[in-house]
């Protein structure tokens, strides 16, 4: 019944609420699929045996009065699960297993899902195109040598190849958008707090979200309904009653006003791009919003802050991985700081190193102000932007991505262009604003591109509604043509 | 030679060099662990002396994921402190995390305050031989305390135990207005004695509650510039600060006269060989980069807050002193001794509440601080409880005994804190002033003891004392020495 | 910004990252390239401008004084990669 793994998570929850599915028949043919599909290399770690206990369980004794019953979901492997290995795409962290749950997590359990396994990553969700992870490159599910996108690829890619009915990822300069786009899936970063942190390998501290990733509008929303909430072990946890994004998802988008920033038309972009941009408005003027011309003008010095900004922040959260307490030593050094210098040496990849680095520069004696203080600054000029706009309009479209997913191989030995793929993700996490990507349309190469939605914090309702709608007249569909089960 | 010192009478504490006197400019950073029962930013417990690892959470052991949370208690507990010192509280202040790699620092980095601590300048009044000195107080932050590094269980290994990362520490940084070690002394027990008074923290400086970063500068008698610093740390007890700036500062003063500079650099004080040395690991110059810690937020005060805090401020030393000296009539030697520490105050007030001040007062400061040093207690283990010292108090203002069975008697309530009253009871210790019968007993001396009688008619004046002795001795001590004294100078 | 090999090797001792020899020339090309890409900001003037210390508006949440963790030894050392019934074990620093 490989049918099964097709349907919407909104549909397979239906399904299971009235009692025509069970968990168990879904669990197995998801865990069917991944089996197949394991040329992706979107796994890092299964959880089929503990997947496939919780299915029985739950069939036995079904709570049907949650969001989620019978549920099997995969996550990043950036969340910690107790019992399950959790190597957020490393060495340094290939056998370590936490003995704690990730809030996170633990919500989309409480709400009744269970836990399939881990997705694949950029290291440290250091990436942009799932090339950067300890355990191998994961591939675009469209197209064979493409890159699924980062450092959420694994996730994208398991979604988009029905590997699980939905995931969650992170997203600190777009880990969860530009994957999206790449995969003709939905992804969605919501305001800076609304998710807590707890429990999830941290990257840049004031930058990292978690969000769903899914086939759908209405799929994330339900998705977004269970994963968030205050978390008082969770300092920049906002606390705020909870909404019911998926009982009030609705098309009706009259009146709203949506902001074009012209910044975001950069040079050379293709021609594709700017054509589902004009598509996405037009859809948005039949609708009944009103487009209004915007700017931003600090967009261009985005991403030189972000690169500023996150590196030094990671440089700090990743001094914790020492060799003492967990993870990776090495077997060579013969005193304490040698056998720090190899374990994080050898423990750590090219990219991780390369940003630990510019990170220690950039906060170091004498280029403290020069740096950090003078980024932090322009984060204070871009998150203005938003705040002026945010004045006149109610959500801002743009592009996700400047292209589509490229070959495997294509920007790694260059890293700003592998940065410039984040050029309008970026400046939504300085600015800590909520974000969605939803397919658009495919390029000339059939490969997917999505169109981002930004909207007010705390307007993820407005957001959800939006691209629900633009969805429903896009109409894209998925060609999945299974090529990775030969 | 260069080292002795000059004026020591004179207050002031100069190292003799070869062509002048120079001057020791001292400046302290004290770290204050606070008394809470749970960590700064986590909720393992702080108590002192737990099984290694058995007060550490996640958090403190810095796992993938985890994150921080302040602890109430310790903002009230600092804001406190710096209220304690009329210090300025800053209604915002900043996290920063302060990065460097160590075994016992979990994190990779501590979380501090750097540019905008909690509270700012202060002053605390130092109590000297010579009189009052203000010494200013540069600001109070928060702070991570590190966990323990064990080097000595194993050849080529350390050991570590995290029960202390993460514990609040509140560090006191004073401004270089030290000029001694005997200042020193005074600032310490004076810090000390402000945050027991206020409960801030214990000060107890063997458990480490309270430990002190030293820094030694010396200039020439008369020169107002500042000279070259070296930090001294880890050192941890008064005893040893004070040698440890003794020898520094003779150090600092042959060098220059030699010629030389002084390198800033952190110095460790060796207890065996008295002398301070270069710590050679140093982390590249201390390039701590710190930034605000994304995982805070800025923590903003109001008003209220802070003076919610400052009406529940407790009577602190300097006030408690002057009520002391107006109130009881006290000297002002005798109620900064009973004012220094909280628990002294409070047991001396227990004791007057219902005895003669006076007394009390030499009763605690003498016989009762001479026992304490001996047993090496603290007032509150005292085996004499104010109430019963109160009653002896009472026992020797109303002539019930003499001062010198006082003595006997103090000695014998040791044992179980005995009741004074009923011990003069049970061992007759009630002081004789009955003329009748101290004649009696004195006739009995003079009878038995007639060779003396001769002798010291005969001019030996010194054999009275041999006569008072005997009565004393025949009455068991009780007897009125006053009047022994008028009547055998009578019969004699 | 050139970002020379001195200051790649001086870095890297600051983060406790040990680099290869023929690494060092990679990536100082790459950080000098990286730095030219984030010297754009220098055309911004940021005289008058706070920097950003939060993004969120509430002020820092405080948790009451209570021990609610700890006692978790096994758990705590369960992960070490070095290690006995008690402590975490290291080489030791060289003094």
């Amino acid at each position: 019944m490989s049918e099964l793994t097709n349907k919407s998570l909104t549909e397979l929850v239906s399904l299971i609420k009235t009692k025509e599915l069970k968990s168990e028949d879904i669990t197995k043919d998801f865990i069917d699929n991944c089996n197949k599909g394991e040329k992706l290399n979107a796994f890092v770690t299964n959880a089929f045996d503990h997947a496939l206990d919780k299915a029985k369980n739950f069939d036995k004794n079904p709570n049907l009065d949650c969001l989620l019953p019978g549920i099997p979901l995969a996550v990043k492997d950036l969340f910690c699960t107790e019992g399950v290995r959790t190597t957020a795409g490393s060495k340094m962290l290939e056998n370590f297993i936490p003995n704690y749950e990730s809030t996170v997590t633990n919500n989309l359990w409480s709400e009744g899902a269970f836990l399939l396994g881990k997705l694949n990553c950029d290291e440290f969700a250091m990436g942009s195109s799932n090339e950067t992870s300890y355990f191998g490159n994961v591939i675009n599910p469209l197209k064979d040598n493409v890159v699924p996108g980062g450092s959420s690829g694994g996730s994208a890619a398991a979604v988009c190849a029905n590997l699980t009915p939905a995931t969650i990822g992170t997203d600190t300069g777009g880990s969860i958008r530009q994957p999206a786009s790449f995969t003709g899936t939905v992804g969605l970063k919501p305001t800076y707090g609304l998710c807590s942190r707890w429990g999830i390998v941290a990257f840049a501290s004031s930058l990292d979200q978690a969000g769903p990733m899914t086939k759908n509008v209405s799929d994330c929303a339900l998705m977004l309904e269970a994963m968030v909430g205050f978390d008082p072990k969770d300092s920049t946890s906002i606390n705020k009653k909870k909404e019911n994004y998926s009982k009030n998802l609705s098309k009706d988008i009259k009146g709203l006003k949506i902001g074009i920033p012209k910044e975001y038309r950069v040079d050379g972009m293709p021609s594709q791009i700017e054509e589902l941009w004009d598509k996405g408005k037009k859809i948005l003027k039949e609708e009944g919003a009103e487009i209004i011309d915007i700017s931003l003008p600090h967009t261009e010095y985005a991403l030189p802050t972000y690169y500023i900004v996150a590196p030094a922040e990671a440089s700090s959260n990743l001094a914790r991985y020492d060799g003492v307490k967990y993870g990776f030593r090495s077997s060579k050094g013969a005193n304490l700081i040698e056998m720090y210098e190899n374990t994080r040496s050898e423990g750590f990849g090219d990219e991780v190193k390369r940003r630990i680095l510019i990170g220690t520069y950039v906060l170091s004696s004498g280029y403290y102000d020069a740096y950090y203080l003078k980024a932090q600054k322009v984060r204070q000029l871009i998150k203005r932007d938003f705040d002026q706009s945010f004045k006149n309009v109610d959500a801002i479209l743009t592009p996700s991505t400047p292209s589509s997913a490229f070959q495997i191989g294509e920007k790694k030995d260059d890293p700003i262009s592998m940065y410039l793929n984040d050029v309008f993700t970026v400046p939504v996490n300085l600015a800590g604003v909520p974000a969605i990507s939803i397919p658009a349309g495919l390029d000339k190469n059939k490969l997917p591109l999505g169109l981002q939605l930004i909207g007010k914090p705390l307007a993820e309702q407005t957001l959800l509604n939006i691209a629900y709608s633009m969805e429903d007249k896009i109409n894209f569909k998925l060609d999945l043509n299974k090529w990775w089960e030969n | 030679m260069v080292g002795e010192l000059v004026d020591k009478d004179n207050s002031k504490y100069l190292i003799k060099g070869k062509q002048s006197n120079w001057e020791v400019v001292i400046g302290l950073e004290v770290h204050a662990q606070v008394s809470s029962n749970s960590k700064l930013f986590s909720g393992s417990a702080t108590k002192f002396g737990a099984e290694p690892n058995t007060q550490v959470s996640l958090v403190d052991s810095a796992f993938p994921g985890m994150l921080p949370v302040i602890n109430q208690y310790c903002i009230e507990q600092a804001v406190k402190t710096g209220l304690g010192f009329n210090a300025k509280i800053n209604s915002y202040s900043v996290f920063d995390r302060k990065n460097y790699f160590y075994a016992d620092l979990p994190q990779g980095y501590q979380i501090s305050q750097y540019k905008n601590p909690i509270v700012g300048e202060g002053e605390i009044i130092l109590d000297l031989p010579s009189g009052t000195k203000k010494i200013g107080i540069e600001r109070l932050h928060l702070e991570q305390d590190a966990g323990k590094s064990i080097h000595d269980i194993d050849p080529s290994n350390t050991f570590v135990d995290l029960n202390r990362s993460g514990i609040a520490l509140m560090e006191i940084v004073s401004k270089p207005d030290l000029r001694s070690p005997d200042e020193v002394n005074a600032y310490i027990k004076k810090l000390r004695s402000i945050m027991r008074y206020l409960g801030t923290c214990d000060g107890n400086m063997q458990e480490g509650s309270l430990r002190a970063d030293v820094n030694v500068s010396v200039r020439k008698e008369g020169d107002i510039n500042l000279g070259t610093r070296c930090e001294i740390k880890n050192v941890n007890s008064i005893k040893f600060m004070q040698m440890a700036i003794d020898y520094e500062a003779k150090r600092q003063v042959e060098l220059l006269e030699n010629g030389k500079s002084i390198d800033q650099e952190t110095r460790l004080f060796d207890t065996k060989k008295n002398e301070t040395r270069s710590m050679r690991s140093k982390e590249d110059a201390h390039d701590y980069r710190y930034f605000p810690d994304p995982d805070l937020l800025p923590l903003k005060l109001s008003e209220d807050f802070i003076n919610k805090i400052k009406k529940n401020i407790p009577e602190l030393p300097d006030e408690k002193k002057k009520r002391f000296i107006e109130k009881f009539n006290l000297t002002p030697y005798e109620a900064t001794i009973l004012v220094s520490d909280i628990e002294t105050s409070k047991y001396f007030e227990e004791v007057v509440k219902d005895s003669d001040v006076k007394l009390a007062a030499n009763w605690i400061i003498g016989e009762l601080f001479a026992l304490l040093n001996e047993k090496n207690l603290e007032i509150t283990q005292s085996p004499i409880s104010a109430r019963n010292l109160s009653k002896l108090i009472n026992l020797i203002k109303d002539g019930t005994i003499s001062g010198k069975i006082a003595k006997t008697l103090f000695e014998l309530m040791l044992d179980g804190d005995k009741d004074p009253e009923i011990l003069v009871e049970e061992k007759g210790l009630k002081q004789k002033s009955d003329p009748k019968e101290l004649e009696n007993l004195i006739d009995g001396v003079i009878k038995d003891n007639p060779d003396k009688v001769a002798e010291y008619k005969s001019g030996k004046v010194k054999l009275f004392g041999f006569f008072v002795g005997q009565v004393m001795k025949v009455s068991n001590g009780t007897a009125n020495p006053q009047l022994v004294n008028e009547i055998l100078k009578k019969k004699l | 910004m050139s970002i020379d090999k001195d200051k790649i090797i001086h870095t890297s001792k600051l983060a406790r990252i040990s680099l290869e020899e023929k690494k060092v020339d990679s990536l100082s090309k790459d950080l000098s390239n990286i730095f030219n890409f984030i010297e754009k900001l220098n055309k911004i003037k940021t005289d008058d401008v706070k920097p950003l210390t939060s993004i969120l508006d509430h002020s820092l949440r405080a948790r009451d004084d209570q021990v609610t963790d700890g006692s978790i030894r096994e758990k705590v050392l369960g992960n070490a990669p070095n290690k006995n019934e008690e402590f975490f074990i290291v080489p030791k620093v060289i003094e």
